[in-house]
């Protein structure tokens, strides 16, 4: 999957640091640096140009082989009641070798971002829903509705990419797009229209989201509402966002599961979500879920192809388990209840282990830093860098393939992993 | 090494062996003449055993994006049928949405060493392949998808020729590593993103002034003249839409005599006659399928109980979404390409529509009469879950049997079909070759479906129970290519199948507007869409087998 134009310039460089999956970047590569000359952005820009600095695994803090590493790691996991492995930053195969070392070691399975994940997957299991995909809102979309979520701060290329292309296939003038912003702020002028035309901002707290979210749905059914201002918001304002979804040729709502980070955000997506399935009685309508960086999609994908379960899934009864509030990680650590913590964090320095007095073996972005040195650590290649690969996008429907960029020697987390489940 | 296995009592209707006692001997992978020197590494004693090729199904959901949604959607189904890990077999789970280590082991145990997945979406095929790349042991392949895609839609409004679309057909097939294609609710995913809630044979697209016929004539047209040996797969419109025999008779007909395989006609065949206003058209569309000769069809049969139904067909997927039992479901609209949706559902017996459904499949078995044309599908898991295929079988082969599940359906139901009439029973020799000889043919699967010399050693060996249900769930051997998998009904080996491609021929200059498409309105570069045949083998474990293609036409 190498695709080098040159020597040292690549281009079509799809970015796994982000949930849209941008695969237009040019990436230059001089040794073991790399720059995005192209199409970058600041999310893009961390991701592919953090400097590598660890080379070889450490055991106890002192250098080690990757043998003797993949040893200590499986003694580990043979002696372990309870492992856990979490952080899950990684790619297909990845994912895969973790899934299957999982089964092997009868750990539990979870990401680091969960969390936000799982504010949709609860949905999904609950009562479903409606969603469209990227190329499908590039082209179609009429009016955006983006709520509780500053999509550029995640997203940056969003609008870019998504919102604002220069021509869209069925004849519409993308300049007529309308941008309506419901709970936060947006952060920049990303939002407004080529022509100069800012987004409609409608403000309040995200503490008012689940009210405001259920009024907003109870106008699009045509009820009656007394109250004249919910969440701050007048709720003739939130009259008119109903009466332009009901007439919206494709409307499109979208939300960051990371961003509505409140207790039981789920069931504000839930309402979302049956609301549009109601819209979609008499236009069209879709839900447009974004997240799905460094590997989120891509994993809850495997595992749930694998195992039938996404992430949150315990191997302890050698079959699979799943309980999206027993399994946990964080809730497990917390309790005490994992003896061995196997973090994977390819993708991001930043993506650390939690503290914890679990014995931790981390898998980790070389560069990665630790207040408290892990029993093992092994650096391992970046996906999309140092090895090939491919992960999903935000809508887990289109995958990327990754590229090779530099020969850094660093193995894959597919390679360590499944070195150490050959082990066991 | 060379096994023989002796004295079985051989079923190959490829070459017209029926019940002929024979011994085979494998090699390699492969059976083979019997040794000049008569020596032989293990013998196998198979006497009075039924032996078989392996089954093929050319119909199942085993892999992308519409069917990881439907496991991630449903874990009370898994609950109820985990799997616990051994020394040979992976951890799993599910019955309606199996995992696909648990599809792969499944489909061994019955004797089934390949499944086709028919619903790849070009801008989905890398899961598809990802997740059929984690299913063991059985062989696999795709049928893309076109007939919604913008693409395609918008060289139809430019009237463009046909060359050019056989072009882009076969950049589709190559570049996502497909077997066949397929079309499903011709332009009506596409239209249903235009807020268009129905498309008739001979409805418009309201933006592109297409119509599905004419759909179904340039894609049929391509097919054949590219020389991919599977016939157009079609999902017909107005699936599951009272009357829609009519729909489905008009189809047969407007094709003009190119070759086409309409898949789950169960789902197609319905009329509108009686007081529940619904009523069975199985005669009428078995009686077009034994006169056109270019039809061919799998059946889609229902049974009863929990199930998920998981289609590209967003469009009558929306419109039966209230059905949903669980009350969950999901609909999508796909990178202007395709759609899906995602609607669990319980098939009860009590219900006069399901009971119906039932009937009317059974009928379509019946009443056809070549089983070369006929393909024993459920769907899966739209109709049932595959691992209901030895009950089917059952039903097929044994009248007295199927006649008393009738007699416990929905009272005016069983008024309504002349199932009970039905004399005929399935033999052993009509299974094989619905199962096998015919799937392989159908798929142009050059070393498949047979027990000649040459073919790959997949090979079922059975007890010859008179519970058909009995025999077809535990066979005694499973080999798949020359390996014994599977002894005593259990699994005792793990491979890895290979995947079955085409690699028609295009002409490069479909790349120029190709290039310019996905510049200019997709969020993917071309070259990133296009699946590298490294993908394919990944870690090592993946294959790809080009199969050959027919004497083609002007490409």
């Amino acid at each position: 999957m190498t695709d080098k134009q040159s020597d040292s310039i690549f281009h079509d460089v799809a970015s796994p640091f982000c949930g849209i999956a941008s695969d237009d970047l040019v990436v230059e590569v001089n040794g073991n640096t790399v720059t995005v000359k192209e199409n970058g952005d600041p999310v893009t820009r961390h991701g592919f140009e953090s400097p590598m600095t660890d080379l070889s695994p450490r055991i106890k803090g002192q250098e080690a082989t990757l043998d003797e590493a993949v040893s200590h790691i499986a003694a580990l996991l043979k002696n372990s009641k309870q492992p856990l492995i979490g952080g899950m930053g990684t790619d297909l195969n990845g994912a895969r070798a973790a899934m299957a070392l999982a089964d092997i070691s009868r750990a539990t399975i979870d990401s680091q971002f969960s969390d936000a994940a799982f504010r949709n997957i609860l949905v999904l299991q609950d009562s479903g829903y409606m969603t469209t995909t990227l190329t499908e809102v590039r082209n179609r979309v009429d009016l955006l509705l983006v709520v509780g979520t500053d999509i550029e701060s995640s997203f940056p290329r969003f609008f870019e990419r998504i919102i604002w292309p220069e021509e869209s296939m069925f004849g519409q003038q993308v300049e007529s797009r309308e941008i309506i912003y419901l709970g936060k702020k947006p952060s920049g002028q990303a939002s407004t229209s080529p022509g100069g035309r800012p987004a409609e901002v409608i403000e309040c707290d995200d503490a008012c989201l689940p009210e405001v979210m259920s009024v907003l749905r109870a106008l699009v059914k045509g009820k009656k509402v007394q109250a004249e201002t919910v969440g701050g918001i007048a709720a003739a304002d939130l009259a008119g966002i109903a009466e332009k979804l009901k007439s919206a040729k494709y409307g499109v709502i979208t939300w960051s599961g990371f961003q509505l980070n409140y207790a039981h955000a789920e069931v504000t997506i839930q309402n979302i979500c049956e609301m549009i399935k109601e819209i979609n009685h008499t236009t069209r309508c879709n839900g447009l879920p974004l997240g799905g960086k460094e590997g989120d999609t891509t994993v809850n994908a495997v595992s749930s192809w694998q195992s039938g379960y996404p992430m949150r899934t315990s191997f302890s009864r050698n079959m699979p388990d799943y309980d999206p509030y027993m399994n946990r990680g964080q809730r497990m650590l917390d309790e005490g209840e994992v003896d061995v913590l196997l973090w994977v964090s390819s993708f991001n320095t930043d993506g650390r282990p939690p503290a914890t007095d679990a014995t931790t073996v981390v898998l980790g972005r070389s560069g990665m830093t630790f207040d408290q040195e892990p029993e093992v650590f092994i650096p391992v290649g970046v996906p999309g860098i140092d090895h090939s690969g491919r992960t999903f996008r935000c809508d887990s429907v289109v995958s990327v393939p990754l590229k090779k960029l530099r020969d850094s020697g660093l193995p894959s987390t597919y390679d360590v992993l499944t070195a150490v489940e050959q082990a066991l | 090494m060379l096994t023989k296995l002796t004295g079985g009592r051989v079923i190959d209707p490829e070459h017209g062996i029926n019940d002929v006692v024979r011994d085979i001997y494998i090699r390699d992978g492969r059976i083979v003449e019997a040794p000049s020197d008569g020596k032989i590494d293990e013998e196998i004693d198979v006497r009075g055993k039924i032996i078989m090729s392996g089954a093929i199904d050319m119909h199942t959901h085993i892999g992308g994006g519409k069917v990881n949604i439907a496991r991630t959607m449903l874990p009370e189904d898994h609950a109820e049928s985990l799997l616990e890990r051994t020394e040979l077999m992976r951890s799993g789970c599910g019955h309606a949405a199996p995992s696909t280590l648990t599809t792969g082991y499944r489909y061994a145990e019955m004797g089934y060493t390949a499944g086709f997945e028919p619903a790849v979406l070009p801008i989905n095929a890398r899961q598809a392949h990802m997740e059929m790349h984690d299913t063991p042991i059985i062989d696999k392949g795709g049928y893309a998808m076109l007939g919604s895609d913008d693409f395609l839609l918008r060289m139809m409004a430019a009237n463009e020729d046909q060359d050019a679309i056989n072009n882009y057909v076969a950049w589709t097939l190559t570049h996502t590593q497909a077997l066949g294609l397929k079309v499903v609710n011709p332009g009506g995913i596409n239209a249903f993103k235009f807020n268009q809630r129905k498309l008739d044979l001979d409805e418009k697209n309201t933006f592109y002034n297409v119509s599905p016929r004419e759909i179904l004539q340039r894609l049929s047209r391509a097919v054949t003249e590219l020389g991919v040996p599977h016939p157009l797969h079609v999902h017909g419109c107005n699936l599951g839409v009272p009357g829609n025999k009519d729909t489905t008779l008009d189809t047969i007909q407007g094709i003009e005599g190119l070759p086409m395989h309409l898949t789950h006609i169960q789902f197609h065949s319905y009329g509108t006659e009686g007081d529940f206003k619904f009523s069975s058209g199985a005669a009428e569309i078995a009686e077009a399928i034994n006169r056109n000769k270019n039809i061919t069809v799998d059946v889609g049969q229902i049974l009863f109980g929990q199930t998920v139904t998981a289609s590209g067909d967003s469009m009558r997927q929306f419109a039966g979404a209230p059905h949903a039992h669980p009350n969950k479901w999901v609909c999508m609209d796909i990178e202007c390409d395709a759609g899906c949706g995602v609607v669990p559902f319980k098939y009860r017996d009590q219900s006069f529509v399901n009971a119906l459904q039932w009937m009317i499949g059974l009928e379509t078995f019946l009443m056809v009469d070549d089983p070369w044309r006929i393909f024993l599908t459920t769907d899966h898991p739209n109709g049932a879950p595959f691992t209901s295929y030895p009950h089917l079988i059952k039903l097929l082969m044994d009248k007295s049997f199927r006649n008393d599940m009738l007699s416990t359906l929905h009272p005016e139901a069983q008024q309504a079909t002349h199932l009970a009439s039905i004399d005929r029973e399935y033999t052993l020799y009509d299974i094989a070759t619905m199962t096998r000889a015919g799937a392989a043919r159908l798929l142009g699967l050059a070393d498949r479906g047979h027990l000649g010399v040459g073919a790959a050693a997949d090979i079922t060996v059975y007890t010859d129970h008179p519970d058909r249900e009995k025999m077809f769930s535990s066979p005694d051997y499973v080999f798949k290519d020359g390996q014994m998998v599977v002894k005593n009904g259990q699994l005792i080996k793990i491979t890895w199948g290979t995947t079955h491609v085409v690699k028609p021929q295009y002409d490069a200059s479909i790349e120029k507007p190709l290039q310019s498409y996905f510049d200019k309105y997709h969020t993917l570069k071309m070259g990133n869409f296009k699946i590298s045949d490294d993908e394919i083998i990944d870690d090592g474990r993946g294959s790809l087998t080009v199969q050959p293609l027919k004497q083609g036409g002007k490409l």
